[in-house]
């Protein structure tokens, strides 16, 4: 593997190599068959071609995006450097509620072939760090032993729902490492015929696939539906001649197939026999399909389903004859695996046909992608393959062909691979715990000593724990990646079981749809749990021997925790050891659910509300868009909670699939010391990262404005908003700006306590920013306050019906906060259970509870503290009013009280006390803050008012003379 | 058995009054517990049932406790504790943590006290690393991993509960009580405070998410119910090993002793009228213990008095009993001015004029001060306190023009001038004279 710099250290330089070819004439793009990397002060030269796989800069230094390059293009300028590309997932970048999909420890080195669709497979070709060598390894073969340190495995596909047995069409095995031979002489007319050999084959692969992404893009998403009809009839014109052509193909494959599997060149010649008819033709035929292309990716939603059905059906048969994509077959399953069906084993119209049947334009934009990169693959086969291989055949039947030689060839292939791949497994597997290792040159790198430091420590504890069972040396191994869960605790093999339990289930219950791949889901499993045990085996063997490796095994480095903090510090409360009791009788069953912390199934009185945000946002995320939303209401009106419930409807309806996968990220601006510390919440709920402030809000910055891989919408819940408040409000404009931003998929709802905040604090641009999407819950009236109640209760009979009513009706009038409300009810379950001398034979709670509970909750005890006061006490407070009468002030010099209240003293007949004594009863009146005091340093000539209103007092006084 | 109390009768006397003051002093100024709470019961239920359900359900709550000063809050919740933590299952399910608002001033000393308590495992020994920020983070997280069953309930003891609501945003607050109201870790929020206004220091979303339950403890115990108070104080215990002194101790302090003494009555009658509340008792009792000797080996109501006394004196009359006749001159200058200009402001030209005229006219005893000595003089008078200067830049104005108020009543002036040890005729005589 090629070292990649850190752009951090170095700057590299990257210039296109070969000579450009237009490939989009409309809109001045140029296609570029190699790009050669530099870095500044170093001759070393990188060529990177399409068909290789590349490291691209991410978030994380350590971990860079993993990905496919397809194709190089860039604008007139040149200057301008893109490139398309098939993305691969490391399991860090899996959501974390989905790791678990895996049913299997994984391998450090494994990657995951990227099926989704939200993401953005352009990139920006400077970002491209270097080359890496990955290698698909077949799913019941065990991962091998790595030859080089940085080849990474592919064995599954992550198609943001589960786990998959990745297709190995997929994964043509291009050789990065020797450049693509030149396989035919025959180039379509716009490839530049003086290209050296090298280059040929991108020219070629980069040709007839104009990338929707770019045209998209590059068109400034004006998304021209006008041109469409334009070309609609070329496109019709070329497709009926292309499928015709196609559905031979496809049918002598087919039958080929059937005939013999290993036959690969018979297949191929044969093919060329049959579609090759004139190379003259062939020519024009790919500019027409260029064309085509283009107008199809622009116009994917209207095509009509007169694109021939038949052809689409004939393709989706042509798939069931595929051993791996059986048990998709099923009308079902189309919608369920749409990449698959269409991007294997369908034409590239399939997809638009299938477009039409769901009617999802998000479906189609993740079709496509996928489309298109297997024909770069396709495109790639006849140069590795070193055959003859007619451009011709490729050009009639797209991609099937490819589809259906590299079936031919993956037997033997994956022979092979196994082959290779057994005899070193023991010292790949010993390798195991250094996640990631193949992006770190381990010897090489200069890395910091620190570093190797705590290498060797986390090895000696490594060694130590041996004597423990294996499995906490699994946990240990993989909680980089994993929250440790409980599941860990357990043997491997009911961990398997369990997972596989888990998994099956999980498909279950999403759909009926999911059956038929429970099989290849269970042998994934079984496979994958026999690994694991493997796994374990070879680790407790190589913990045993103690050897330690060459290369150190490393924590992820992504978390960089201040050297002060302990590093593996993981936050929790002990657990009891003994476990709570449950609720025995009814009243402590119903104030159980009265809790306000007790989750309610349902939100009663805030539907309207719920469903205006839910539209918003699901909207927000089936389009990819951004978007701001306040929400404002007095404490205790459910914001929310309403939100929350919003974000589980969503998360429900994502795992159902019927919305693209999102994120969600909850902040509370209580929650933070500093409005800054907001930035580092974001990105460490995001990636996982610990960084300061300010690198965190330029890491956010980048993330959200470049067009770098996005996986999923973002939806970020700010709460407390008023206390993201800064002077400049850098921390609020950032907030609202991103969303604005074309690649920031990002939709925020902000939460806080006034309506017109946006008004009161923000400055114009930043109140310009959240826009006027708003939002304001109302107090709840009494009636709903009884139904929230009532619906929390839920059946559990322990209230009075008028008693409830009494409740809500007091609460209403004073707050509307259902907090409250519930807080009431609670107290009075305890006073009714009290009531009574045995608990178990307490009753309803009756209204005489209720009172009691809002006397005590609502009851000012400032009378009863002044009953209770002692009568020096009572008596001063007694001078104090007549001094403020005598002066017509409510306020008066200690001084002045005093004089008053030694009067008043000789007039109750008590001894007059000395004024110590007066300043020490004043001194208690002011703790209690029945009398508001000044600094006691000003002795006698402290000012003195009262905290209660004078009518109050009196009151008071006199109920106790009486 | 009986052949060792025989044996321990015969304790010597200086061993026993050694026992009775361990013993006492325990009482009143360690704050021993008592065996229980006396005249709150109602609370002490309330307070228990809910922590109870905290510890054993696994209930979050949160609960003020509002009481004056030395009302027995901090009492009643530590019998409440103790009580909760002889429960066997409560024993080892709980996790204390005791917060003080004047030790904890800010979030976070607070979070960082809170974190050391509870032993999470950022601690190291007994420090605390990492930044605020991080801290915060790794509580809420710590807190939020929690839930109902699982976890240990953690009872948050907030004392001086007031001074958080002080804190920069309440940070602290809202986040304990945010817990105490989601499913979360189960915790108990305590609060002691002697606000009576507490709630309305808190900010409008802190309160909606506390639980708004109080208890209060206001005392309301008669005079009778007091007397009964000072004798249960201090009496002795039943394990007294000296079982003849401690009959006749206890008999000693017996209320037919008490009323028999209409003196000591009147004496306790003031206390009580003065504050009901138990550390201004323990203080009388204290005082009337330390009189206890081998040589008078039990209270007599005469101690009792005698304390009473030197609890009740005022102090600034004991300080102006300190002053030099030229320091009593000025003070009694001041107390004409204040009379003349009825409470103005006065500066030292005017005192010293005040005393020229005295010095001139009547004086027979007193001959005249340098200028400069009286300066000093008004200046003793100043950093005892019993002047204070009225501007707040005193370095811009010369010395003997900055207004002066005097602290001192005119009552206390006339009481100093009386016990005052060989006060001149004619002073006295000027101070009991109107206007000079």
């Amino acid at each position: 593997m090629v070292r990649y710099f850190t752009r951090l250290r170095m700057r590299r330089i990257y210039k296109w190599g070969g000579r450009p070819y237009i490939f989009d004439r409309k809109l001045k793009s140029y296609g570029f068959e190699y790009l050669n990397m530099s870095v500044e002060g170093q001759e070393a030269v990188t060529t990177v071609t399409p068909g290789q796989y590349i490291l691209i800069e991410g978030n994380d230094d350590e971990y860079p995006f993993v990905a496919k390059l397809l194709k190089f293009f860039g604008d007139e300028s040149h200057k301008q450097k893109k490139a398309l590309v098939q993305w691969f997932l490391r399991l860090s970048e899996v959501p974390q509620n989905k790791k678990l999909l895996l049913g299997r420890s994984p391998h450090p080195q494994e990657i995951f072939y990227y099926l989704g669709r939200a993401c953005d497979n352009e990139i920006n070709a400077e970002s491209i760090l270097g080359t890496v060598d990955v290698q698909h390894v077949p799913e019941d073969t065990p991962f091998p032993e790595p030859g080089t340190k940085d080849t990474l495995y592919v064995k599954l596909s992550w198609d943001t729902k589960a786990f998959n047995v990745l297709d190995p069409v997929l994964m043509q095995d291009t050789p990065a490492s020797t450049p693509p031979k030149p396989a035919l002489p025959l180039f379509p007319p716009c490839a530049s015929p003086t290209a050296t050999p090298v280059s040929r084959g991108p020219v070629r692969r980069a040709l007839p696939t104009p990338d929707p992404t770019v045209m998209r893009r590059a068109g400034s998403v004006s998304d021209t539906r006008a041109t469409m009809s334009a070309g609609k009839r070329s496109t019709l014109e070329a497709e009926s001649i292309h499928s015709a052509s196609k559905l031979s193909a496809s049918k002598i494959l087919s039958a080929k197939r059937r005939g013999s599997a290993a036959d690969t060149p018979g297949v191929r010649k044969k093919l060329q026999l049959s579609i090759g008819a004139s190379p003259g033709k062939k020519m024009t035929r790919a500019d027409v399909l260029c064309e085509l292309l283009d107008e199809e990716m622009e116009s994917e939603k209207v095509i009509s389903l007169k694109l021939s059905s038949s052809v689409s059906h004939s393709l989706q048969h042509g798939c069931s004859l595929s051993p791996m994509r059986s048990g998709c077959k099923t009308p079902n399953g189309q919608r369920r695996f749409p990449w698959k069906l269409s991007s294997i084993s369908l034409d590239r119209l399939s997809p638009t046909a299938l477009g039409e049947q769901d009617l999802s334009s998000d479906l189609l934009l993740a079709v496509i992608p996928l489309a298109l990169e297997d024909e770069v693959f396709e495109a790639g086969l006849p140069t590795d393959a070193g055959s003859a291989n007619t451009p011709k055949k490729r050009q009639a039947t797209p991609r099937r062909n490819y589809v259906r030689e590299q079936k031919a060839t993956t037997p033997s292939r994956r022979k092979e691979s196994a082959m290779a791949i057994r005899k070193p497994a023991l010292g790949v597997l010993a390798e195991e715990d250094s996640e990631d290792s193949p992006m770190q040159p381990i010897a090489l790198t200069p890395r910091s000593k620190r570093k190797s430091a705590q290498l060797v420590s986390l090895r000696i504890r490594k060694q130590l724990n041996l004597l423990d069972n294996t499995q906490e040396l699994i946990s240990d191994g993989d909680d980089d990646c994993f929250v440790p869960s409980k599941k860990d605790l357990q043997s491997s093999s009911d961990e398997e079981k369990t997972d596989s339990e888990e998994e099956t289930r999980g498909r279950n219950c999403k759909t009926s749809v999911r059956t038929p791949c429970k099989t290849p889901s269970k042998k994934k499993d079984l496979q994958s749990s026999s690994d694991s045990e493997e796994e374990t085996m070879v680790r407790k063997t190589r913990g045993r021997n103690g050897k330690a490796s060459a290369r150190t095994p490393c924590k992820t480095p992504s978390k960089k925790v201040t050297p002060s903090t302990p590093r593996h510090a993981t936050p929790s409360i002990p657990s009891r050891t003994v476990p709570a009791r449950q609720p025995g009788n009814i009243l402590e069953e119903a104030r159980a659910r009265l809790h306000v912390s007790s989750v309610p199934e349902s939100l009663p009185c805030r539907e309207q509300e719920f469903q205006d945000i839910y539209n918003f946002v699901e909207s927000k995320v089936m389009d990819g868009t951004g978007g701001c939303m306040y929400i404002s209401g007095v404490p205790g009106t459910g914001k929310t909670a309403t939100i929350h419930e919003v974000i589980r409807c969503l998360q429900h309806a994502s795992d159902m699939d019927e919305i693209p996968t999102f994120r969600f990220i909850e902040i509370n601006g209580m929650k933070m010391t500093d409005p800054h510390q907001a930035y580092v919440q974001i990105l460490q709920k995001l990636t996982d990262q610990k960084v300061t402030a300010d690198h965190a809000a330029a890491l956010l910055e980048k993330r959200f404005s470049n067009p770098a891989p996005k996986k999923e919408t973002t939806v970020l819940l700010v709460d407390e908003l008023d206390l993201l408040w800064t002077r400049k409000q850098n921390v609020m404009y950032n907030l609202f700006d991103w969303p604005t931003r074309r690649h920031a998929r990002l939709v925020v709802l902000t939460i806080a306590n006034t309506m017109d905040l946006p008004e009161r604090i923000m400055i114009n641009r930043v109140a310009s920013r959240l826009g006027l999407t708003r939002m304001s819950f109302q107090p709840y009236s009494f009636k709903q306050l009884q139904q929230i109640i009532t619906s929390r209760l839920n059946k559990v009979k322990a209230f009075e019906e008028d008693a409830l009513q009494l409740v809500s009706r007091k609460v209403a009038a004073l707050s509307g906060d259902a907090r409250r409300c519930l807080d009431i009810c609670r107290r009075a379950t305890e006073i009714c259970e009290h009531s009574t001398s045995h608990p178990s034979s307490a009753g309803l709670v009756r209204m005489n509870h209720v009172m009691e509970a809002l006397d005590e909750m609502f009851s000012s005890s400032y009378i009863t503290a002044i009953r209770c006061a002692s009568l020096q006490e009572q008596l001063f407070l007694r001078a104090v009013i007549a001094e403020f009468r005598r002066l017509g002030l409510e306020e008066a010099t200690f001084q002045q009280v005093f004089v008053q209240h030694r009067a008043l003293s000789r007039v109750e007949g008590l001894q007059p006390i000395s004024v110590s004594e007066g300043l020490a009863v004043c001194q208690r009146l002011g703790a209690c803050r029945l009398l508001l005091l000044e600094a006691s340093r000003l002795d006698m000539l402290q000012r003195v008012r009262l905290n209660v209103s004078q009518d109050d007092v009196l009151y008071a006084l006199k109920a106790v003379r009486d | 058995m009986s052949k060792r109390k025989v044996k321990e009768t015969h304790m010597p006397v200086g061993e026993c009054i050694s026992q009775v003051q361990m013993i006492l002093r325990e009482r009143f100024c360690h704050q021993r517990l008592p065996e229980k709470p006396v005249g709150m019961e109602s609370q002490h239920k309330h307070l228990l049932e809910l922590l109870r359900r905290t510890a054993v359900h696994g209930e979050s709550n949160s609960v003020l406790i509002v009481g004056p000063r030395g009302s027995g809050k901090t009492m009643l919740l530590n019998c409440v504790l103790r009580e909760l933590l002889e429960v066997k299952d409560v024993n080892k399910n709980v996790l204390p943590v005791h917060l003080n608002g004047l030790l904890q001033t800010d979030d976070r000393i607070a979070l960082k006290e809170i974190t050391r308590q509870l032993n999470l495992e950022n601690v190291v020994g007994d420090k605390v690393f990492g930044s605020f920020a991080e801290n915060l983070a790794f509580l809420l997280e710590a807190l939020k991993k929690g839930d109902r069953s699982s976890s240990r309930p953690v009872l948050f003891i907030l004392d001086e509960f007031d001074l958080f609501a002080h804190h920069k945003n309440q940070t602290l607050l809202y986040n304990l009580l945010d817990v105490s109201q989601s499913a979360q870790a189960p915790v108990a929020v305590i609060g002691l405070t002697c606000r009576l206004d507490v709630l309305e220091l808190l900010e409008k979303r802190v309160k909606s998410r506390f639980s708004h339950r109080q208890i209060h403890l206001l005392s309301s115990l008669s005079f009778i119910q007091y007397l009964d108070n000072v004798r249960s104080q201090l009496s002795l215990p039943q394990d007294f090993p000296d079982t003849n002194f401690y009959d006749e101790w206890n008999d000693g302090i017996k209320v037919r002793h008490f009323s028999s003494y209409p003196q000591l009555v009147d004496v306790l009658q003031r206390h009580y009228n003065s504050s009901k509340d138990f550390r201004s008792l323990h203080l009388l009792l204290m005082l009337a213990l330390s009189r206890v000797s081998a040589s008078k080996p039990a209270i007599k109501p005469t101690d009792l008095l005698e304390a009473s006394r030197v609890c009740m004196v005022d102090s600034k009359a004991n300080i102006l009993h300190g002053l030099s006749i030229l320091e009593l001159c000025l003070i009694i200058a001041m107390k004409h001015l204040n009379d003349i200009y009825e409470g103005e402001p006065f500066n030292f030209q005017m005192v010293h004029n005040e005393f020229k005229k005295f010095l001139q006219r009547k004086s027979h005893s007193i001959h005249n001060f340098d200028k400069p000595v009286v300066i000093k003089a008004f200046e003793h008078l100043q950093q005892l306190e019993l002047i204070k200067s009225m501007d707040s830049s005193t370095a811009k104005i010369q010395k003997e023009y900055q207004l002066m108020k005097l602290l001192l009543d005119h009552s206390q002036i006339m009481e100093a001038l009386q016990k005052y040890p060989q006060c001149p005729t004619d002073v006295k005589q000027w101070a009991m004279s109107a206007f000079g």
